[in-house]
Parts: C-alpha cells; structure tokens; sequence
C-alpha cells in the first residue's frame, strides 16, 4: 500500500531541499515529492503538519548484543529501539559471543537482520576474538558483508598488529574504526580522573589514557597511508589533535556520543551506575571543546554507542558495574537540543547522522528524492515526552535519562517504505 | 536535634552541627566505658549487624563493645569480597538480613558506594565502616574526637596528613570533617599518592616531610596498604621510610606539642619508626579508646530511626 | 493557653531553706550523705541545698550530676534521640548513703531510670529521694522522702520549673490547655 506524508516540512541539505510539501512513497522508493500530491487509489495518508522529514538517519556505533547476550538485547529488539529513536540504520559492533571475527557469523548476523525493521550494517573485527593479535580474515568478512572494521571496546596495544592492521585494511579499502584507550594507563578506572574522583576515592581513567592512542593511531594512519575513524571522544585534548591533524591533511574523522555533550564527572557522584561508561563522563571543560569539536566539524559523527546490560551487570557495586548505557532512544532528543541551544545548525545535525557516518562508511546515505529507497525519518522538534522504562523498545533500561522529560524526537520512522515506528503518545 | 539522613553513609553528608552533636554525645558515653559496669540499657533488645566484606580486626571489635556496652545484640557477618562474584549480590544479602528486622546495619566494603547502595534499597539506618577509597566517617569522627578532647577545639587547628593520599578512605573523611569545623588540613607524600589535583579537596600539599612538619598541631600518618594501593607506585619501603617516615629526625623540625595520631595498624619503622610510639605525644591509643565512645554515640543517634 | 505561677524566686528559696534543715535533722546532723542531682534542674537543686548546708551547718556535702537518658524506658517513642550530657559522679557510689535530687516527681519514671543507673555504678548503702515539686499521677510506686510542695494538677496541664541556673529566671509555672504527658 502506498504512503502519502502530507505537508511536511522536507529537510535534506544533500540535496538542498528545505520546503513544506508531500512525499509519496509506493513499493519501498519515493516515488514523488511536491505540494498537492495526489494520493493514488489505495493509499495511507499520514497528515505531518508541524513535522518535519529527514532522509533516513544511520546509527553508526551499536552493540546488538547478538550472538551470545540475548538477554540483553537482540537484532530485532535492538532495531526496534533503534526504529524508535528515528534511524533507519544502524551498524553493529564485533564484540559480541562469539566475536564477530569469521564470515559465519557476519552471515548469522545478516540472517537475523532480515527480520529487522532496520537495515542492520555488521562491523567486523580488526583481530581474531579482539585479542590484538592475529589479523582477521578481512576480505573474507567484506565478502560476506562487514561494512567496517574494529575491535571496539578495547584497543589494539600492540603498534605493531596496529600498524599491520591499518596497512591490511588499506590494501582493501576497508574503513577502520578504532577505540582508542591504553588500557595500562586506564589502569582499572572506573570514572574521569578529575576533581570528582579525588572526592569519590574510585579508581580514575585519565584523558590521556585516549589522547595517547588517538596520536598513535592518528600518527600510524599518517604513516601507513590509510584513513581511520576515532569511536567516542571524549576529551579536549582529543578533540584538539584531531583538529590538528585535519589541518594538516591526515585523513581522519571522528565521532562522539551524545553523553559526551550532555552529562559530566559530576553524575558520577550519586554512584549511579548508569554514568559507568567508557571513555567516562568527563569534566565540564571536555563537554565544551566536544561541542565546539562538533560545530566546527572536527567531530564529523554522532553515533549513540548502544550497549545495552541488563540488571545483572548494572544493580551492583559501582566498582562491578559493567561500563556502558543505551543510546539509540536519546540520542536525537539530546542532538536537538544542541540545535536549540545554537550549538549546532538543523543541517549540521542532520550531516552528522547521516553524509557523514555514510561516507566513512563508504555507503550511500537516504536521500529525500524521487527515486530513492523509502528511508525517512519523521520528527516532531517540539513534542514534549518523558523517557519511561516502560515505553523503552530496547530489552535493557540502562540509561542516565530514565524520567527526564526531552523536546523533540522521531514520531514516524519509514525504512523500505515500510513504517516501522510510530510514535504513541 | 534531628539528624538530617537515616544513615552515615559519609562525612559529606553531615553539617558541623550534627558532627558536634555526635562529638558532644561521645563525651557522655567515653564515661560508660570507665565506669565498673560498663554498659547502659539504652539500647537493650536492638540486633546491630555488622557486615563486614573486607577482613577487620579492630574496627569490628570497636563496633562490636560498642554495641554490646548499650546492650544491643551485635552480630558480625564476615563475608569475603570473593561472594559477590560467586553468589549473592550486596543488595540480595542486604535484603535477606532486613527479613530478620535489624535495627541498624554496619558495613565495610572494598568498593566506594556500596554502603550506599544497601542504604538506599532498605529502611534500616546502615553506618559505612569503610567503603573502597571514598569515606571512613567513623574513623575521621573518632580522630576529631581524640584531637577535640587534647586541644579543645578544632577551629582553626592545623593538621597534616601523610601518605597514600590517593587510596585512603580515612584519608578522604579526615580532609572533609577538618574542613567543615574551620581546621586547615595540609598534605605531604610521594607525588604518586596524591590525588590528581589534590589542592581541590581544599589542601595544601608539601611534597617534602621535613617542611611538612613546620607549625602543626597534628601529625596523622596514614598506613602503607599493602592490600589496597596499586603496586609500584613508590620503589620500596625502604625508600619511604627514609623520606616519608617520621622519626626524631624529622619531629626536630615540628613544634614541641606536636601530637602524633595513626589510625592503625602501625608498620613500626615503615610510617613510624619504633623509638617513637611510646612518647606522650603519640596519641595513638587515645584514639582506640575514643573509637568505642564514638561509636557508640552513633549507635545511640542512629539506630532505629 | 493559661499560664499560672505558683512559685516565685521568694517562694522556691524558703521552700530549699527550709528543706535544707529537715534534712539535717532528719539525718541527725549528720554529714554522712552525697547528693546526686537529675540533669538538668535537679543538678542545681542539688548545688542549692549543698551551698545551704554549708551556709547553716559549715558542711561540705559532695554534689554528682546523672544523666538518666541511657536508661529511660521510652527512647522508642520520642521523636529524635534526646541530647545527652555527661554523668559525673565524683565520689564512689558503693557503701553511700545517696539523696537523689530532681525538680518535679510526676510518674516516676525518671526516678525508675536514676536508680538503675546509680545501681549500675554500684552497691549505695541507701538511696532517698528528694523532689521540689510533686505533682502526683505516679505510675510506679515510688515515693519522695523529702517534698518541697505538693501540687494537684491534672494529666494535661504542664508544669516547670524555672531556675536563674537553667533558665535566667526563678519561678515554678502551671500551664493548662496543651498536652503535655512527659515530665519536665
């Protein structure tokens, strides 16, 4: 059955389109775009007065959790959370049970994601079970459909895998993607070595155990001649080196969470395990140079780093607590309100969930043209909604933001023309 | 006067009028202990569990005479750290101890929070023993106690602390009661042990001894934790007992009514060096006994409610 | 609210005179006893008489302070935990001939609490009990020996008493219309 969105506000700066108008959608492409479209014989009409349409937004940074943590979350809980939070793609990293280190389980993850209302874009890993030590069969994973390459969730502390790792992966264009974090410096942290943790007595990662690995793997790219994406910035003098080295022609991009410009050490006080993440929350001088990072393009992607955990791995000691919250929810509520706060424009914003993630990712991103595949995102920007566990899509609740009350977010996501997710109030 | 929180979770949790009211109250009960018969029925037919996942010898005990001198039933549970991995959760054994009606919870943990955690999930008052790095409120109480008790007031008292800054709880709950009651506190150890910018606990840090020393009324040595600091952060015992360790030496350098405190077990000749420990300035037994007086002023105030 | 005095400065002070000597006589003049005063006001009532018998007699009779709150039966009830103070007793108590000293005698629980604290400490050879007011509704059978006053008054009426020590001013106050169950 066909879909026609009425009186939407289009947005879609690739393709220099900002107008109030109706997009037809019929047999998963947009088939028409413009005012007073008529709608076709059987046909679903959606009246979006007041909303407004982006292309498709990609979740570049996911844990699905499948195989192995079911019960934390799967392939298809995992898109409907994502379906929720507006993205119509997400791509999901290696550290799953197994690891997705070999073709076979690439395909397994592939498999599941056909029954996904999402288009589900599996990262591989750089190492054999991220043990940072035997390169992973690369070609053969591409093959069988990695988009991506890393070992997220750890680093590789050997320069010399690193180095081989990169000039592997440059010889089949294959994006890397690198968590940068040294793990000695890191020395069992739990939170931003800062002000607050000389309070707390809790064990502190310093900034420079990521500003230390961001050089590195920006110096080994230099070197090696090949691009690399740093995951989840988190400091200032992160941020700065990156700057530098786009200055200077490296071929770098970069991304952070949405937690990284929202919340600092501070949340960390009241031992709430939801602020247990790594990179950690860090001090309100790292959330500024982040924003600033994020408008002056330094920092090219939002990406939400979903890692869902269940009771087990959160209700205990602060100390035991497993590091990480989920995103796919928030993340475009915390990103508009960026966008409110003049921090970034409604373009910037857009860019950064979907040219940019799709361009290190070497695909093409939705675009809201006749012709293209149906991947709309449809938001409300001034619809007031509070975050209840109950409403959650996602198996786990393991977020900072339960009852916070948000303006703005996805009402209406369409993926191969298909609704997906419809927002109820 | 009403405690404002049902527990004693921190330090930072209590204003300086309720930590004089605890230091007032102790000063009644330090009296019990001397007397033949000691023990009050104040708090006659109350169960004080003592949960203890970290090992303890005098900290238990303390809680322990200080329960049973107000008649209370005192029972210790000595879990290791170990069975939070292999079985029960903190907040599951928590729950099933509030099943048998406790009227007050003291715990120590290796990990900062965790007495908060029991705190907020059950309605008995909990009492941290000692949690990770973060806060040992007790022992600072007890320190301010014995200090209050020698030199009468702790305003504007100049106190230094030597050591593992990093790592101590006692450390960490001494700076934040000072502070509240106009003391000034100042810091001296090996660059490795102190906080990351430790001038923001609202210290000054010296980094020699023999400078430290100069003009304080208190010395408070903290312990080398063997079990608790991360290895290699300081080459050998050896080497900080030559350059953080106080002995005659050093002591040369201080004021002549120096008081010297420890809140035990002593390393002799590590942090102390022996020829020290029994000279009238050391205070260190005082402050055992002011532990139990403490404690049971906190009993009395908490349980209960 | 209805506030009565019933005892002014004048009043409260012929009233410790003249207690002063009956217990003088009635110990033979004898100075073999302690007094040990309830905290607050029975501490001063207790200095009074002491400061009296030395003024009359040329007596030196020791005066101890008790706090009884460690051995009230009630500390379930109230609100918050009562601030306690320090007992001092400066003389052993066993083999002692004790008069206990409080302000107002009113259920006896407060006498109840004194004597197993003092017998806590030890074995006294004989404990009395002197009150400067007495107004009745007892809920224990305990008697004073020595009385300043006897009032009738009512469960719900409160009284005070006031002393230049405690309070600045010396005056002995019945206040009808509030509630007032606990003894002052």
């Amino acid at each position: 059955m066909a879909l026609l969105i009425r009186n939407v506000h289009a947005l879609d700066p690739s393709e220099g389109l900002d107008d109030t108008l109706d997009i037809l959608i019929d047999e998963g492409c947009i088939t028409a775009l413009g005012r007073g479209i008529k709608a076709p014989a059987s046909c679903e009409k959606l009246d979006a007065s007041g909303l407004v349409a982006l292309p498709g937004l990609i979740d570049m940074h996911t844990h699905l959790r499948e195989p192995g943590h079911e019960y934390k979350e799967t392939i298809a809980s995992g898109a409907r959370s994502a379906a929720a939070g507006g993205f119509t793609a997400v791509a999901c990293m290696a550290n799953t049970m197994p690891v997705n280190d070999t073709a076979s389980i690439t395909r397994y993850i592939l498999e599941k994601a056909k029954g996904a209302c999402v288009h589900v874009l599996p990262v591989a890993a750089l190492t054999m079970g991220l043990q940072g030590t035997a390169l992973t069969e690369m070609g053969d994973l591409r093959e069988a459909g990695a988009v991506a390459f890393s070992d997220d969730g750890v680093s590789i502390a050997d320069t010399q895998v690193m180095r081989l790792a990169l000039e592997y992966a440059r010889s089949f264009e294959l994006p890397v993607l690198c968590h940068c974090e040294d793990r000695a410096l890191a020395a069992g942290g739990v939170m931003h070595e800062g002000a607050v943790s000389a309070v707390l007595g809790l064990k502190a990662i310093p900034p420079g155990a990521e500003e230390l690995f961001v050089q590195r793997d920006i110096a080994l790219a230099e070197w090696v001649g090949h691009s690399v994406h740093i995951q989840h910035v988190s400091t200032a003098g992160s941020v700065r080196i990156i700057r530098d080295a786009k200055a200077r022609g490296v071929r770098v991009t970069a991304e952070t969470a949405p937690h990284y410009f929202t919340l600092t050490d501070e949340a960390v006080r009241s031992f709430d395990t939801n602020t247990k993440m790594n990179p950690p929350l860090r001090s309100a001088a790292d959330v500024a140079a982040i924003k600033k990072g994020l408008a002056d393009g330094t920092i090219d992607v939002i990406a939400s780093d979903h890692a869902p955990h269940s009771s087990l791995e959160k209700d205990v000691e602060f100390d035991n607590a497993a590091f990480g919250i989920i995103g796919l929810e928030t993340a475009l509520p915390l990103t508009l309100a960026l966008v409110r706060d003049g921090v970034l424009t409604m373009t910037q914003a857009i860019e950064k969930f979907t040219r940019n993630p799709a361009a290190v990712l070497g695909l093409e991103h939705a675009r809201l043209k006749a012709g293209s595949a149906a991947d709309v995102t449809i938001i409300d920007p001034a619809l007031l909604w509070t975050l209840e566990r109950s409403a959650l899509e996602s198996l786990s609740s393991n977020t900072p933001f339960l009852g916070q009350t948000f303006t703005g977010r996805a009402v209406y996501t369409i993926v191969g023309g298909t609704v997906v997710y419809r927002h109820q109030a | 006067m009403e405690l404002s929180h049902k527990d004693l979770l921190g330090i930072e949790d209590l204003s300086a009028q309720e930590i004089t009211l605890i230091l007032d109250t102790a000063v009644s009960m330090k009296e019990v202990s001397a007397r033949e018969i000691k023990k009050v029925p104040t708090l006659r037919g109350k169960t004080i569990i003592s949960l203890f996942y970290e090992p303890s010898t005098r900290t238990r005990t303390s809680f322990e005479i200080a329960g049973k001198r107000l008649s209370a039933d005192v029972i210790n549970i000595s879990a290791s750290s170990s069975s939070v991995v292999k079985g029960e959760t903190l907040e599951d054994t928590g729950r099933n101890l509030q099943a048998m009606n406790p009227d007050l919870l003291i715990v120590r943990h290796s990990c900062a929070g965790a007495p908060k955690l029991l705190a907020d999930a059950l309605p008995t008052p909990v009492i941290n023993a000692g949690d990770g790095a973060h806060e040992h409120p007790t022992q600072a109480l007890l320190d301010a106690f014995t200090m209050r008790e020698r030199l009468e007031t702790l305003q504007g008292l100049r106190v230094l602390i030597v050591g593992d800054i990093l790592h101590s709880r006692v450390a960490r709950s001494n700076i934040f009661l000072l502070g509240k009651m106009g003391a000034s506190v100042r810091v001296c150890g090996p660059a490795t042990m102190m906080p990351c910018g430790v001038e923001q606990l609202g210290v000054e840090f010296v980094p020699r001894l023999v400078d430290a020393v100069r003009d304080v009324d208190v010395i408070m040595m903290l312990r080398i934790q063997k079990e608790r600091q991360q290895s290699g952060r300081f080459p050998n015992e050896r080497e900080y007992a030559r350059f953080f360790g106080l002995n005659r030496a050093v002591l040369r350098h201080a004021r002549d009514d120096v008081l010297i405190m420890h809140p035990g077990p002593v390393n002799r000749g590590v942090e102390i060096s022996p020829e020290l420990m029994g000279l009238p300035y050391s205070i260190i037994l005082d402050q055992v006994t002011s532990g139990v007086a403490v404690r049971m002023a906190l009993m009395y105030l908490f349980t209960g409610k | 609210m209805e506030q009565i005095i019933i005892m002014d400065a004048q009043d409260i002070d012929r009233t410790l005179k003249r207690m002063a000597h009956e217990i003088w006589e009635r110990n033979r003049g004898g100075d073999n006893f302690h007094l040990i005063g309830i905290r607050r006001r029975g501490v001063s009532i207790a200095n009074r008489l002491a400061r009296k018998l030395h003024e009359f007699e040329g007596v030196s009779i020791p005066v101890g302070a008790l706090d009884i709150n460690l051995y009230r039966d009630d500390l379930s009830e109230v609100a918050s935990q009562p601030v306690i103070k320090k007992t001092e007793i400066p003389f052993p108590v066993t083999g002692t001939k004790i008069l206990l000293c409080d302000d107002v005698l009113f259920t006896g629980r407060t006498i109840r609490a004194a004597l197993a604290a003092i017998i806590d400490m030890g074995r006294p050879q004989v404990i009395r009990l002197l009150a400067l007011l007495d107004r009745g509704h007892r809920e224990l059978p305990i008697q004073p020996n020595y009385v300043g006053k006897v009032v009738a008054t009512s469960r719900d009426e409160s009284v005070e008493v006031m002393l230049e020590e405690d309070d600045g001013i010396d005056q002995v106050i019945i206040t009808r219309g509030e509630i007032n169950g606990a003894e002052s």
